[in-house]
């Protein structure tokens, strides 16, 4: 057996090289054109796709042994958090409507991205991508069970979880992610893969992920911190190929940088405008805060953006273009959705209410050339009402974008008291836009973006009441029935925190494990 | 402050989740339950795909077969992720030390030279059929209808890639790395492969993704596993090839598990309705022709003169099995 | 130079991953958050199977890094011996 005692041991590169490369084939009895169709449409040319670097090399084998190991863990922590009823362990309940927004917003879009990444992953030609893309499908669909799976015992608790996949497809807010993932998917694999692999992965994640999930810690929620970095351990094997794949269209021929970069300046500041809700549940949602918005947008997006950035600078890439626009609006754009969320709160699946004094006083310090100068005001203004007796709603609907479809609420960039809008021209009709950088995406692609499914317009338009609703009826309420529609239930989903059956649950159940009654 | 949260007895407030609710009633639900039903969005697409204007990004037009509701394809081993995950972690790590021990004490030399040659001839090529399953796979979990179906071809596909590998690891462990050169060169020209590559080829560009299930999952997997990892292992065993069934393990039971899983589908849809079934029974003959032709070289390779026999006791096996289906063939 | 990180979440198993890549990297910063420890060095951060498996005193494969991974970034070598991130 002194042969086999001196055969070495096949590196890792190696082993991976022959169990995956050379599994394809060149078809010949059907055209390669027939078998992959989808991979020139978008004008991206590929030559040779052997060049493809494989960063994470796993075999299926080691693929389950690591990630059974991470299930096996993070299911242990879920059953101990039910049976513990760990949920009374937060810091209080208004920390709980983070993780609403994160159920109805964000699930489900781990969903659509497992199914998005399947198709890339049988859509291109290369078996080095193809089978990175699937394993990446395979973890979303992991994302969005564990995700589920951890809220699930807060569902049994507390309102506004109970439909999520019903509310994210109708609720005028949630059409801001679901159409995102929407138009990634629509797009050919490529551009999928600028859009999610690379922006959303890449540049964005860490800014989803990293903050969201200290927050849990530092809120007393070890369920959500437990899915959220398990989740992240996959998050850096996808972060790779993104990163892999920009690089790898880049160096595979120069006509592609000008479409490449096209995608990048699209897809940074579509994921950027989704992410006002973080900033929003940052600065606002977790009672005890980690690091403000604008911190987390400085160290994830600036400094570490910037790196990535200045890497890409020897393909001609540029940093994307909107980011101008995006230091300006680190300043802002968590209170103007929070503000925007708090007068809507009547069409919200979760509860609202203004911060503390010593809360704005933390504002203060983490935004001091704009809390004091443009919100605390009215922010104390409207706290001062609600004390009095004078919770304010606004009943009506806000004006949609017509691309990243959020409310217009944000303001023009030279002037914070003015209300930015853009307006574009396409076959006869006005769109409207929030921002120079979502009038350029509708501009580039009008006939896609004329399509959007409007939540407000489809309102007013009288697509969202229940079946059999007849708004001529005497006193016919239209936001009743629209919430009915939305499967919101009023009174329990909605409205402010205070007086919410929530809090006084979450009062009554703490009170019950702290004192004796 | 301690808090001793255990002590509390609390009412929750629901059960689970209200679209649970509305399939199963208020009660504490699975977590296959929580993690697969409704989860693919089904209304309101706000872009029409740039690959395929004409279809909504999920579409039932997208094959003929058609479901009142397509949840009534649930899996019966009720895979999610992490049971998946932690069933298949068991198997490899089985696997793995199957080959560990193969290797360190070079069981591989004491085969004797016909049994290795066989398996490098048969075996090995084989992975190259296998990529063509994770395809289709793949290809259904993109575009087929329903959580209930897609996310288990996933796991399929993933299944089919780990015995791509599993089958590679073989090749090298018999010939080292010649022997994957050799397969492929067997695959791409060598008569005897051909036909099954042909065969491969004409699915991977099928439209229908339930047409591909029955091709791949029922049809090719239903003839091909019993000749390879029943019939062709039992005479490995038999003449001194222990070591091929050691290492093929892994894929005579996971035939048997996922053969369930696959007949579990294709009872449901085909009890259906009336076209369901002519269309499922018509897409079983249709591939069946061509697998048929295309394992006859292979089968005649390994068993030489039995070779016919072995064949047609597989088909007669495989057409009790689809007429249990409710298929009519 | 820019800088490249690594985060691990905060357990028994990634005590001594930290300790090694530390002794490693003497360039490297220790951020220590809620259930997350971040390591940010300039240019580069290089973390050597031999150092971790002195410190565990058993084999070590470089892959079990993904357990308990939360987020890197610069671009990837790894191969048996060593996990390289590096800005080029």
């Amino acid at each position: 057996m002194d042969m086999h005692a001196a055969k070495k041991k096949m590196s890792l590169k190696e082993k991976y090289a022959h169990m995956t490369r050379g599994l394809d084939w060149e078809t010949s009895y059907q055209s390669p054109e027939k078998v992959f169709p989808q991979a020139s449409f978008e004008g991206i040319k590929i030559h040779d796709w052997d060049k493809w670097e494989d960063p994470f090399r796993l075999t299926m084998d080691s693929y389950w042994k690591y990630q059974a190991e991470k299930e096996r863990k993070l299911y242990a922590v879920l059953d101990a958090f039910a049976q513990n009823n760990g949920h009374l362990g937060v810091t209080d309940a208004r920390y709980i409507n983070a993780l609403k927004l994160f159920l109805t917003g964000i699930s489900p879009l781990e969903y659509v991205a497992h199914r998005g990444f399947a198709a890339a992953g049988r859509n291109f030609p290369g078996v080095g991508p193809r089978v990175a893309c699937l394993m990446q499908s395979l973890d979303e669909i992991r994302h969005a069970q564990t995700q589920i799976h951890a809220l699930s015992n807060y569902n049994k608790h507390y309102d506004g979880f109970h439909d999520f996949k019903h509310m994210l497809e109708r609720v005028w807010y949630l059409s801001v992610p679901k159409s995102f993932f929407d138009d990634a998917f629509s797009s050919g694999p490529f551009e999928w893969m600028i859009a999610i692999g690379f922006s959303f992965e890449y540049v964005l994640t860490n800014l989803l992920f990293v903050p969201f999930m200290s927050g849990a810690a530092y809120n007393g929620d070890m369920a959500t911190v437990t899915f959220g970095f398990s989740a992240q351990s996959d998050e850096a094997r996808h972060m790779t190929l993104g990163l892999e794949c920009i690089k790898f269209m880049l160096e595979q021929d120069p006509a592609n940088l000008p479409i490449v970069q096209k995608w990048i300046d699209k897809w940074a500041w579509r994921g950027i405008r989704v992410l006002t809700l973080v900033g929003m549940m940052m600065d606002y949602m977790l009672p005890k805060r980690v690091m403000s918005w604008k911190e987390a947008w400085e160290i994830y997006f600036e400094q570490n953006g910037g790196a990535l950035f200045g890497d890409l600078a020897r393909y001609g890439i540029t940093v994307p273009k909107c980011i101008t626009q995006c230091t300006i609006d680190k300043e802002h754009i968590s209170h103007q959705a929070w503000a925007t969320f708090y007068q809507y709160g009547g069409a919200a699946a979760f509860h609202t209410w203004m911060p503390s004094d010593e809360e704005m006083d933390w504002l203060s310090a983490k935004y001091p050339n704009t809390f004091d100068k443009y919100y605390r005001d009215r922010f104390t203004y409207w706290r001062e009402q609600a004390e009095k007796g004078n919770r304010f709603y606004t009943n009506t609907l806000p004006m949609l974008c017509q691309v990243c479809q959020i409310p217009m609420l944000f303001t023009e960039p030279d002037d914070p008291s003015q209300i930015c809008y853009r307006e574009s021209d396409y076959e006869g009709e006005k769109y409207h836009t929030c921002s120079d950088g979502c009038k350029a995406i509708f501009d580039d692609e009008p006939q896609k973006y004329i399509q959007s499914w409007l939540p407000v317009h489809q309102v007013y338009q009288g697509n969202c009441f229940p079946e059999g609703t007849d708004p001529t009826v005497a006193g016919f309420n239209p936001l009743a029935k629209v919430l009915e529609w939305y499967h919101l239930e009023h009174g329990k989903d909605n409205l402010d925190f205070e007086g919410s059956r929530d809090q006084k649950n979450f009062d009554l159940w703490r009170g019950m494990a702290t004192k004796n009654t | 402050m301690h808090i001793d949260l255990r002590t509390v007895a609390i009412k929750p407030v629901r059960q689970t989740f209200d679209h649970i609710v509305r399939r199963f009633g208020d009660k504490p639900a699975s977590r296959y339950q929580e993690g697969t039903y409704d989860l693919q969005q089904t209304d309101i697409f706000h872009y029409r795909p740039l690959w395929e204007p004409e279809l909504q990004l999920f579409d039932k037009r997208r094959s003929k077969v058609e479901m009142k509701d397509w949840y009534a394809l649930k899996d019966p081993r009720q895979f999610y992720y992490g049971a998946y995950t932690i069933a298949r972690a068991r198997q490899q790590e089985a696997a793995e030390s199957s080959f560990e021990m193969i290797e360190e004490r070079g069981l591989a030399d004491l085969l004797p030279a016909e049994v290795k040659q066989l398996a490098l001839d048969i075996l090995v090529p084989m992975r190259h059929v296998e990529w063509g399953g994770n395809m289709g796979n793949s290809y259904i979990t993109a575009y087929g209808y329903g959580t209930a179906i897609t996310q288990p071809c996933l796991y399929h596909a993933m299944d089919h890639l780990a015995v791509a590998q599993y089958l590679s690891h073989v090749g090298l462990v018999l010939d080292g790395a010649e022997a994957l050169d050799a397969a492929k060169e067997a695959w791409m020209n060598g008569a005897l492969w051909q036909p099954m590559r042909r065969h491969v080829e004409n699915v991977l560009v099928v439209q229908d993704w339930f047409e591909i299930f029955v091709a791949q999952n029922l049809v090719l997997e239903g003839l091909s596993y019993p000749l390879l990892y029943d019939y062709l292992d039992a005479d490995f065993s038999a003449n001194g090839g222990t070591v091929i069934s050691m290492m093929t393990r892994f894929m005579s039971e996971w035939a048997d598990e996922t053969g369930k899983w696959v007949d579990a589908q294709i009872k449901v849809a085909a009890a259906e309705s009336a076209q369901n079934k002519a269309l499922i029974s018509d897409w079983v003959k249709q591939y069946r022709a061509p697998v048929l032709e295309a394992l006859t070289p292979i089968a005649a390779r390994a068993f030489g003169d039995k070779a016919d026999s072995v064949l047609s006791e597989i088909t007669d096996q495989f057409n009790a099995r689809c007429t249990k289906l409710g298929l009519v063939l | 130079m820019s800088t490249v990180f690594i985060a691990f979440q905060t357990n028994d198993d990634t005590r001594p991953i930290i300790e090694a890549i530390l002794a490693d990297n003497p360039h490297a910063v220790l951020d220590e958050q809620p259930a997350m420890v971040k390591i940010n060095a300039e240019g580069q951060l290089v973390i050597k199977r031999a150092t971790i498996e002195e410190l565990i005193g058993r084999d070590f494969d470089l892959q079990e890094l993904q357990i308990n991974l939360i987020t890197l970034s610069g671009h990837l070598d790894e191969d048996d011996d060593q996990f390289t991130l590096a800005w080029k």
